[in-house]
């Protein structure tokens, strides 16, 4: 069954990196924190999800400081942008397919 | 398959959540509280100062000048209250990356505008029909309708207003000859308040 799907994106076929970039398509900026809580991660798990997105380039990471505490903020890329709205596509094609 | 039907039912998810109309400025309910109040004060010299009583002149279907000039205060209040919501509104959209008309905005509006609307209409035939007395609460009670249905494409405090706004209205109904009282209390005091709120929760 998976087979069928292989032409997915992998690195959108993942629900968090999924929700990840829907927030980020609305929102410029996300700031880490927000993120985590948002989508109820823990920071080892939204750091592994981070670098897998930052490796497709489909987000950009910056650092900041607000007063002593570091603050990661992240924005999507234009390829980022693109690669949600195909893997949309990709979706939604896929299941109005199976309901033929 | 159904894997893929959940992937797209968290993407709208988040992006519905994502997509209230934040924009709203809590300043201008602030702004819009000081007009009202500022309205109420120059319609209550209006009324007592006035040789005869507006409610006499009102059943006797006379449009006199005080009439008129209760009309004039209470537009210019509604027009520059609206203005400067949509002018502070539309710049914390900017401030915040967002776009102002997003779907939740047109939403939040056109549920806003309807009973509004309704209510608008309803207090005119009040007026032609000369029940002055209940104007204040018709009007407190339709808008507190309309701001408890608007407030679902936003924060969720607007709900709470808009409720408040319903039982001032009914109490107002209670006591019909006080109606600017309640009026200054749900259009200025509240107002003030909430956009006090909003400001300190959510702008800052």
């Amino acid at each position: 069954m998976k087979k069928r799907f292989l032409d997915l994106d992998k690195i959108l076929d993942n629900r968090i990196r999924l929700s990840m970039l829907s927030i980020l398509m609305i929102e410029d900026m996300v700031s880490f924190k927000e993120i985590k809580s948002s989508l109820e991660l823990t920071d080892g798990n939204l750091a592994s999800h981070v670098k897998a997105l930052e490796k497709a380039e489909y987000i950009t990471i910056y650092k900041s400081f607000v007063g002593k505490k570091p603050n990661t903020e992240f924005k999507i890329t234009p390829l980022g942008k693109k690669a949600f709205k195909e893997h949309l596509k990709k979706l939604e094609s896929l299941i109005s397919q199976h309901k033929k | 398959m159904t894997d893929y039907i959940q992937d797209l039912a968290t993407i709208r998810g988040i992006m519905e959540k994502r997509t209230k109309f934040i924009s709203l400025s809590g300043l201008s309910g602030i702004l819009a509280g000081i007009y009202a109040l500022i309205g109420a004060y120059l319609a209550y010299r209006t009324i007592y100062y006035s040789d005869k009583t507006v409610y006499e002149a009102y059943r006797n279907g006379e449009w006199s000048p005080e009439i008129i000039q209760l009309l004039v205060i209470g537009f210019s209040v509604l027009i520059l209250a609206s203005l400067t919501g949509l002018v502070l509104s539309m710049r914390k959209a900017k401030k915040l990356g967002q776009d102002f008309w997003n779907p939740s905005a047109m939403r939040m509006i056109s549920s806003f505008l309807v009973p509004l609307t309704a209510g608008g209409i309803f207090v005119m035939i009040l007026i032609w029909r000369g029940q002055v007395a209940y104007v204040a609460p018709a009007l407190l009670l339709f808008y507190g309708v309309a701001v408890y249905t608007a407030g679902n494409f936003t924060f969720s405090d607007v709900k709470t207003l808009g409720i408040m706004e319903i039982i001032l209205g009914l109490l107002a109904a209670i006591y019909p000859g006080k109606g600017l009282l309640f009026w200054t209390i749900g259009f200025g005091g509240l107002h003030i308040l909430y956009g006090a709120i909003m400001y300190f929760k959510y702008e800052r």
